[in-house]
């Protein structure tokens, strides 16, 4: 299983090198590793139907306890045949609906890791894993929707789908953690055959539904989906079919049997399923565009398999079951469907297209046998889903009645829907003139075909399913007369609902230009697109208000927030706890007594300074004295380091003074400010002078660590100097990544004094052609740090005002590149 | 070492008397001061302390597991070798010798210190283990290495690419544009 899940990935890392020959055999190549899948989890599957489960452990961390641990029951078995038979099909059909377009280059690879990590998302059973690779499908989806980003819409899609699942992801997260910390295990099998209790469960459960309902599109999460369309169509159905969107159910169907115990864990899926399956079915019943109507189909759906997989029983698990296989068949094939069509007449507009089902009557019939599988029609796959789902809520209390009469109304609209797409794409239309299209190739064709006539097929051959289904629902107690899938049960309640749903779905078809100017009149309080437009809008809002108050570009300010945290936080600590100065001495060697007094002639110097560079000459003398200091205490190292860097310091100092006005400026933009900077200076002085002597008294001996590391380090890292041992041997890791963090520094430097170089040539070079969007890129950052006010004051950061002093300066936007 | 950058007419064969000859124009060369902005004294002294300095550091860098000194200090003393340089010379631009650009400098000594850290894991050690190897060499006696020099020598490397991208940013860049400011203007 492992291997099988590298290969997608190592496949899709090479695939690239492969498109810049050839799209088609790009597609092809792609399609290899989930028929390998597919080829594989047929061979297990008579195994683990027959209870043997297969598992592989691969040790990640031990030490942490961390292992990826994969594991073939029959669940995962079921969502391996979806998620590589469709892998495999919507490639292969990409090879004819992508031509050699530039669209099949980006989109094979990334299909094929997404069928990589969907596989492994349901083939772990470890949560944590599960985790990882539930973000790496919401990765994949994004690259997959956003396409080449080239279009706003598609932009746009592609970052709501990404933040939607990912805020539910991080939420899942919390819930896995909670999960296991409580029950002491991560791995799924340990929790089924273990549920544990008590009050952390129900949290986890509510935080793993959330992540499951964004994921899998529930109200009032479910916006993403639809706008998802903008993607290409095997994207799509490859998104509705068989992953992502079927990973949260796959969740909830995996952990239901670990949340038996938790009550509200069967009511939320089955309030916001319900509630789903109705909504977006009704939604569907006014759309124009074939893919957006799908979109709303997949998301009543999803809705619909919620309630099943959440509800806990036996007969709605193996519901289900039957349901998840169903829907990826059939809406697999209504999506390359309606991208035939779309491919061939150039529009799935169905106001536009007309008699199409007299010039593709195959293409009519294969979509007749997948739509009679979503309006749940004997003898497809559908309908025993929907016969087995209605008998599980039927002997229920009276909210199971509640729920089977959302069902019906749920299955109402699926019929109503379903009529629709059938009659909007194939129908001949009066007043519309009939749609050319060409018939499609077999490439576009077959793998349409093959699901929809699976559909159907396997519907027939119902006692496979049931034992499929009844695999994964045989966790549940079965009681006395264990439920059987079939197509006939006899006259019976479910029957009655599936007609019933059936004459209501072609009544609402019917009647559809009535139900839609009543849907007109309606009014229209809730709409959760702009209910997330406007929750982006506020979040960027605060998200502006905040920098602008933080990045105030006022260096002072800067200084001055850090210094009253400084003072606050660790000064509270400091006044509260008694912490006396012990063995207070004026001096160890008297050569400390001169030092001393030229360091603190030089801060009163620093203090006193009107002109820069008189200031960073006298800091750089306090620097000196300090390293002096060192040398005076015994640390030649420590005082070695410190004047090559104050060197260094002062050397760079110096650079960038040949930039700056050459004195500080004497008006004051603020006089007001003056004194409140004075005393947050003199408290964050006085503070600094206290905490050292306090740090200092506080160390009177030598610490256990330091004994040892001069203990051992002539044997250990065979150095006579204990400073060198320490940064390259005994702390070498943190040498490590001191020196990253230097480098990254040094990089990111130098990126700021040349990018503002570059730009202003680049301003200067043309002048009216880029003026305008020169000035746009650099309008955030200066409308960030215009709000403050430009204040001065040593060390102030850009200054508008401040190029007067000097004649050689140069303009105002050349004064902003220089911050010290 | 005085005589750079003055390579006698006719030199190209190579004979014995003249194989000593600088080939490269190395110290202060390619862009030279403005000549109001020249100091001669400055030169000289790059000229003979550049060598020198550049030797104390990489003394530095080796005697740092037994004195004072390491690669931090060693890689810091090295660049000052630069600075020096750059004020008496001007800035290093591509017909000096030393044009490797500072970011490949830096990038060098972050591999070879993260990749020495890796070594050890061949041997079926600890990352960032140390081993220690003596050997008796003639003339020096014996010579104690410690592998945890390759990851100073790293941090030196490092050191001397930072110092560099200082001096090419915010010396020689503000350089440039104060000179561009200075054209602009007139």
């Amino acid at each position: 299983m492992l291997a099988l899940v590298a290969a997608h990935l190592l496949v899709a890392l090479v695939l690239p090198f492969v498109a810049a020959r050839s799209t088609r055999a790009t597609c092809t190549v792609a399609a290899l590793p989930p028929a390998a899948a597919l080829a594989w989890v047929l061979t297990r599957a008579g195994d683990v139907l027959g209870g043997q489960e297969i598992v592989e452990t691969l040790a990640w961390a031990p030490h942490l306890g961390l292992e990826i641990t994969f594991r073939l029951d029959p669940l995962a078995l079921l969502m391996t045949l979806l998620v590589s038979g469709m892998g495999v099909l919507v490639l292969l059909y990409s090879v004819g609906y992508f031509g050699s377009s530039a669209d099949g280059k980006r989109s094979a690879p990334l299909l094929l890791a997404f069928a990589g990590v969907m596989l492994g998302l349901v083939l772990a059973d470890d949560l944590l894993v599960v985790y990882i690779f539930w973000e790496l499908t919401t990765i994949c989806s994004f690259l997959l929707v956003g396409q080449a980003g080239i279009s706003r819409e598609s932009r746009r899609s592609a970052m709501q789908a990404l933040l939607v699942t990912i805020f539910g992801g991080l939420a899942m997260l919390l819930g896995f953690i909670v999960l296991g910390e409580a029950a002491e295990t991560y791995l799924i099998s340990e929790l089924v055959a273990n549920p544990p209790g008590g009050d952390a469960i129900g949290v986890a459960a509510v935080l793993i539904l959330i992540g499951a309902f964004t994921k899998s599109a529930q109200l009032p999460f479910h916006n993403w989906l639809p706008a998802a369309m903008v993607a290409p169509t095997p994207i799509s159905a490859y998104l509705h079919a068989a992953s992502m969107v079927k990973a949260g159910v796959f969740l909830v169907a995996a952990l239901t049997p670990v949340f038996l115990g938790v009550a509200h864990w069967s009511v939320l899926t089955a309030v916001f399923g319900t509630v789903t399956m109705i909504v977006a079915g009704w939604r569907a019943l006014h759309e124009y565009d074939l893919k957006k109507l799908l979109a709303y189909g997949t998301v009543s759906q999803l809705g619909f398999l919620m309630v099943l997989a959440g509800a806990g029983t036996r007969i709605a698990a193996m519901a289900a079951v039957a349901m998840l296989l169903a829907h990826g068949l059939f809406k697999a094939a209504l999506f390359l469907i309606v991208g035939i069509i779309d491919h061939q007449a150039g529009t799935r507009d169905l106001r536009e297209l007309s008699g199409l089902g007299k010039r593709m009557p195959w293409l009519a019939v294969i979509a007749t046998l997948a739509a009679a599988s979503m309006a749940g029609l004997p003898p497809a796959l559908g309908f025993l889903g929907k016969e087995a789902a209605f008998e599980g809520f039927l002997h229920g209390g009276s909210g199971d009645l509640v729920i089977v009469a959302g069902l019906v109304l749920g299955s109402v609209f699926t019929v109503g829907y379903t009529a629709r797409l059938l009659w909007g794409a194939f129908a001949g239309k009066r007043g519309v003139a009939a749609t050319e299209a060409r018939s499609s190739g077999a490439v576009l064709f077959l793998p349409a075909a093959l699901p929809a006539i699976a559909g159907v097929v396997l519907g027939a051959a119902y006692p496979l399913v049931d034992v499929l289904s009844a695999g994964y629902a045989d966790v549940f107690d079965a009681g006395a007369d264990p439920y059987h899938l079939a197509l006939w049960h006899g006259p019976s309640l479910p029957l009655l609902c599936s007609l019933l749903a059936l004459a209501g779905g072609l009544t609402v078809h019917a009647a559809r230009g009535r139900i839609t100017s009543l849907r007109e009149r309606l009014p229209n309080p809730l709409n959760a697109q702009r209910g997330y437009e406007r929750i982006m809008a506020l979040l960027e809002r605060i998200a502006v208000g905040v920098t602008g108050r933080l990045q105030a570009g006022s260096l002072p300010t800067y200084l001055g927030v850090i210094l009253l945290t400084v003072l606050t936080v660790s000064g509270s600590a400091l006044l509260t706890r008694h912490t006396p100065i012990e063995d207070l001495r004026a001096w160890d060697r008297i050569l400390q007594v001169p030092l001393a007094v030229v360091i603190l002639i030089a801060v009163v110097g620093v203090v006193r300074a009107r002109r820069r560079l008189t200031a960073v000459l006298l800091v750089g003398v306090i620097g000196y004295g300090i390293g002096g200091m060192f040398i005076v205490d015994g640390a030649p190292d420590l005082a070695l380091t410190q004047f090559l860097v104050e060197t260094l310091t002062l050397v760079a100092f110096v650079f960038v003074l040949r930039r700056l006005p050459p004195r500080f400026i004497q008006s004051e933009p603020a006089p007001g400010l003056r004194i409140p900077k004075m005393l947050i200076a003199i408290a964050g002085g006085v503070f600094m002078a206290f905490a050292s002597m306090i740090f200092s008294s506080a160390r009177q001996t030598r610490s256990g660590v330091s004994e040892q590391y001069i203990a051992r380090a002539e044997e250990g890292a065979g150095a006579t100097n204990v400073v060198n041992a320490i940064i390259v041997d005994f702390r070498a890791f943190d040498t490590i990544g001191e020196i990253s963090v230097l480098a990254v520094t040094a990089t990111g430097v130098a990126s700021l004094v040349l990018t503002s170089r570059y730009q202003r040539r680049r301003r200067r070079g043309s002048l009216p052609m880029t003026e305008q969007p020169a000035s746009d890129e650099a309008e955030p950052p200066r409308a960030g740090h215009g709000r403050g006010p430009p204040r001065g004051g040593p060390g102030a950061g850009p200054r508008r005002g401040g190029s007067r002093g000097s004649g050689a300066q140069g303009s105002g936007s050349q004064q902003e590149e220089v911050r010290e | 070492m005085t005589d750079l950058g003055s390579r006698p007419p006719g030199a190209s064969a190579m004979k014995w008397t003249n194989w000593d000859v600088p080939t490269e124009r190395w110290l202060l060369s390619g862009y030279t001061r403005d000549r109001r902005e020249r100091t001669v004294l400055l030169e000289l002294a790059a000229r003979t302390l550049f060598p020198t300095v550049i030797v104390f550091s990489l003394y530095l860098l080796f005697a740092g597991h037994s004195h004072t000194g390491g690669g931090f200090s060693g890689g810091l003393v090295a660049g000052q070798a630069f600075v020096l340089r750059y004020l008496a010379g001007g800035r290093m631009d591509d017909s000096s010798t030393v044009s490797m650009r500072p970011p490949v400098l830096i990038g060098i000594g972050l591999t070879i210190a993260t990749l020495t850290s890796f070594v050890p894991l061949l041997f079926g050690e600890v990352v960032l283990e140390s081993d220690i190897y003596t050997f008796t060499v003639p003339l020096l006696g014996k010579i104690k290495l410690v592998s945890s020099l390759f990851l100073d020598i790293g941090v030196y490397l490092l050191i001397l690419g930072v110092v560099l991208d200082l001096l090419r940013t915010l010396g020689s860049g503000i350089e440039a544009d104060v000179a561009a400011a200075e054209r602009g203007q007139r």
